[in-house]
């Protein structure tokens, strides 16, 4: 039965249910909520929550609860994320997994309490200092973060990778009907800690960083052949496709509608996860689309440089990669129609 | 007690640190204390960085390399979802002090119930003896070398009477690795924390005065005489909260 619930309650139950026995943070706008949720709800049934003095200590917390193989949970925004980057670093490096919730939030800096998508880049390059990625699963609506709670830690044990759920300041406060998942009871992994050295970990100074290279590279490989995940609209035919996440790419969807009841052939490659990027999708678009048009919460378009290298490679070079920013918030449909004008009479150029 | 030759069990390496080294004398008491009182195959040790992370090439016990200063963080987690298990910090001056104050302090804060050894061998040893929280006044290191100005660095920092005046703690000593009798004495504290972690008594430390022969520029044997004379004064040794009797 479907319940109306606010966005960032939603997810903390969905994770508590998804088998989560450890959360760690540090409270900060607009991702609060999911802390204040499960400061009541762990303990209730027997897990941990800690209130962590930083989001240093939150995100390492994290690492030594996953470490003994437990699901383990942190969740934060803007430069508590910032903060978050050399655990998060020392975990891929550890090839631990855990879940990572970011909130996101505009601006540099301290920035501001704005929905929106700047983290982008950081999010699908890894963040901290390395070679590492996450798996990034960006959803568009309060049901639909909550169906990928489960499936962010199954990936995430599966691969041994942090993942990543990237929503918005606006998703984490907005209230929808949504259907919780079942609880489950999750799989041991086999590299916790149980004191007794049963998994017999390998020593700092006996790691062999070449030979680790090359099978993270592996991973990632095989990550990006299994792990893409994204929605298509139409793009068969479309003269012009818009390609967005998250909120925008809801607001998106409206804009296909009426653009396509006024007879324009549009379509839209909605990525789910941001990390491995959904260059498959481009495989079903119209062979002689005239351009990608990315829509995105930034203020210096980030998902359009991605759009650009995957239309590349698949076989688009030539076509012109436009990108629509509304810097933050959700853009307004009237807002993309008139800019898709824009774009077609040649007023607005392409980035790439 | 110190008296035993056989090697504990989960020692089954040799650690690499230098001639005169204090973290090797620790080292050893730590897994013979362990073996003593019978968790030496109960045991997930978090690691600091610096040449405390030596241990984790030695030890045949779970453990995991910590981000520097974040080993306090780290065993909070693993105490709390394992509290069964013996769950040990390892960190040298640098990483417990300096970089990771706040988590030192914290996890201090909360009463976290495991155990924290510091080896304060009074700067950054493996990254060629830079000044830390606790290099002594007018001592010379890489970033101090005209020897320490107390003025504009700040005096070195006494960690365990912080804990012990200010917190919560269980138990809190400091003792020191450079002879027999001190040797003794440190290894009664070990087994003292690690039995207040055992009976859930709370947070517990113990700092190790060590010697950096390698970094204080002097042989073995004149860096357990420095000790004696120029650190023992400044950082006194002994139990600074004793446990509770029951
Ligand atoms: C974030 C970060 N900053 C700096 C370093 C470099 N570093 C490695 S060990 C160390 C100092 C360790 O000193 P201490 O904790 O006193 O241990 P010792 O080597 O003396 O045993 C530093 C600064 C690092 N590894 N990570
Ligand atoms: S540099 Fe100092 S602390 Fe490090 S192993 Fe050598 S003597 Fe020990």
């Amino acid at each position: 039965m479907a319940e109306i619930m606010k966005g960032n309650h939603a997810i903390a139950e969905a994770a508590v249910r998804a088998g989560v026995t450890f959360y760690a943070g540090y409270p900060i706008t607009p991702s609060s909520e999911i802390m204040e949720y499960l400061s009541g709800r762990l303990p209730e049934l027997g897990r941990v929550f800690i209130q962590a003095e930083s989001e240093v200590a939150g995100i390492t917390m994290v690492m030594g609860a996953a470490a003994c193989g437990v699901r383990a949970l942190t969740a934060s925004s803007g430069p508590g994320i910032s903060l978050k980057q050399e655990g998060i670093s020392c975990i891929s490096d550890e090839e631990l997994s855990c879940v990572v919730i970011n909130v996101a939030r505009y601006g540099n800096g301290l920035g501001t309490l704005f929905s929106s998508q700047c983290d982008y880049l950081r999010e699908t390059r890894g963040g901290g200092n390395g070679d590492y990625r996450c798996i990034v699963l960006c959803p568009e609506s309060v049901q639909e973060a909550v169906d990928l709670m489960a499936l962010a830690y199954e990936l995430s044990e599966k691969y041994r990778i942090v993942s990543t759920l990237l929503t918005e300041g606006a998703l984490g406060q907005m209230m929808e009907p949504c259907v919780l998942p079942e609880f489950i009871d999750p799989p041991k992994v086999s590299w916790g800690f149980d004191g007794k050295y049963s998994y017999k970990k390998v020593g700092i100074f006996d790691r062999n960083p070449y030979q680790e290279g090359i099978d993270l590279r592996k991973k990632h490989e095989c990550i990006k052949e299994n792990e893409q995940r994204f929605e298509t609209i139409d793009v068969e035919d479309a003269d012009y496709v818009f390609v967005a996440y998250g909120l925008p790419a809801r607001s998106v969807k409206g804009a296909i509608k009426e653009l396509q009841a006024e007879g324009h052939k549009v379509g839209l490659i909605r990525l789910i996860t941001a990390w491995p990027f959904p260059e498959k999708a481009f495989s079903v678009v119209n062979s002689h689309v005239k351009g990608f048009i990315s829509v995105e919460a930034s203020a210096t378009g980030q998902v359009v440089e991605d759009v650009a290298l995957y239309s590349k490679k698949s076989g688009f070079g030539h076509v012109p990669a436009y990108c629509l920013l509304n810097i933050y918030g959700i853009p307004a449909i009237r807002d993309t129609k008139e800019n898709f004008k824009k774009i077609i009479a040649g007023e607005i150029k392409e980035v790439f | 007690m110190a008296k035993s030759a056989k090697v504990p069990t989960i020692i089954d390496k040799p650690m690499g640190f230098c001639p005169g080294c204090g973290h090797g004398i620790a080292i050893r008491l730590i897994a013979e204390c362990l073996e003593t009182l019978g968790y030496d195959s109960n045991v997930i040790f978090g690691i600091g960085v610096g040449c405390s992370s030596l241990l984790g090439g030695g030890l045949q016990t779970d453990r995991l390399h910590c981000p520097h200063g974040r080993a306090s963080a780290v065993c909070t987690a693993f105490k709390r979802v394992m509290p069964e298990t013996m769950v040990i910090a390892y960190q040298g001056d640098g990483d417990a002090y300096s970089i990771g104050l706040s988590q030192t302090t914290n996890a201090m804060y909360r009463n976290e119930k495991f155990t924290l050894f510091v080896i304060n061998n009074t700067l950054y040893g493996m990254t060629g003896g830079q000044m830390s929280s606790t290099t002594m006044p007018g001592q010379k290191t890489s970033t101090s070398p005209l020897g320490r100005d107390c003025g504009a660095t700040g005096l070195p920092m006494r960690f365990p009477e912080m804990v012990a005046s200010q917190f919560n703690a269980a138990y809190v000593a400091r003792g020191t690795v450079i002879n027999p009798a001190h040797i003794n004495k440190l290894k009664g504290y070990i087994i003292n924390a690690l039995e207040a972690q055992k009976y859930n008594e709370g947070y517990s430390i113990v700092e190790i005065l060590a010697p950096c022969p390698t970094n204080w520029g002097m042989t073995p044997v004149n860096a357990m005489a420095h000790i004696q004379e120029t650190l023992i004064p400044y950082y006194p040794l002994g139990e600074f909260k004793t446990r509770e009797k029951k």
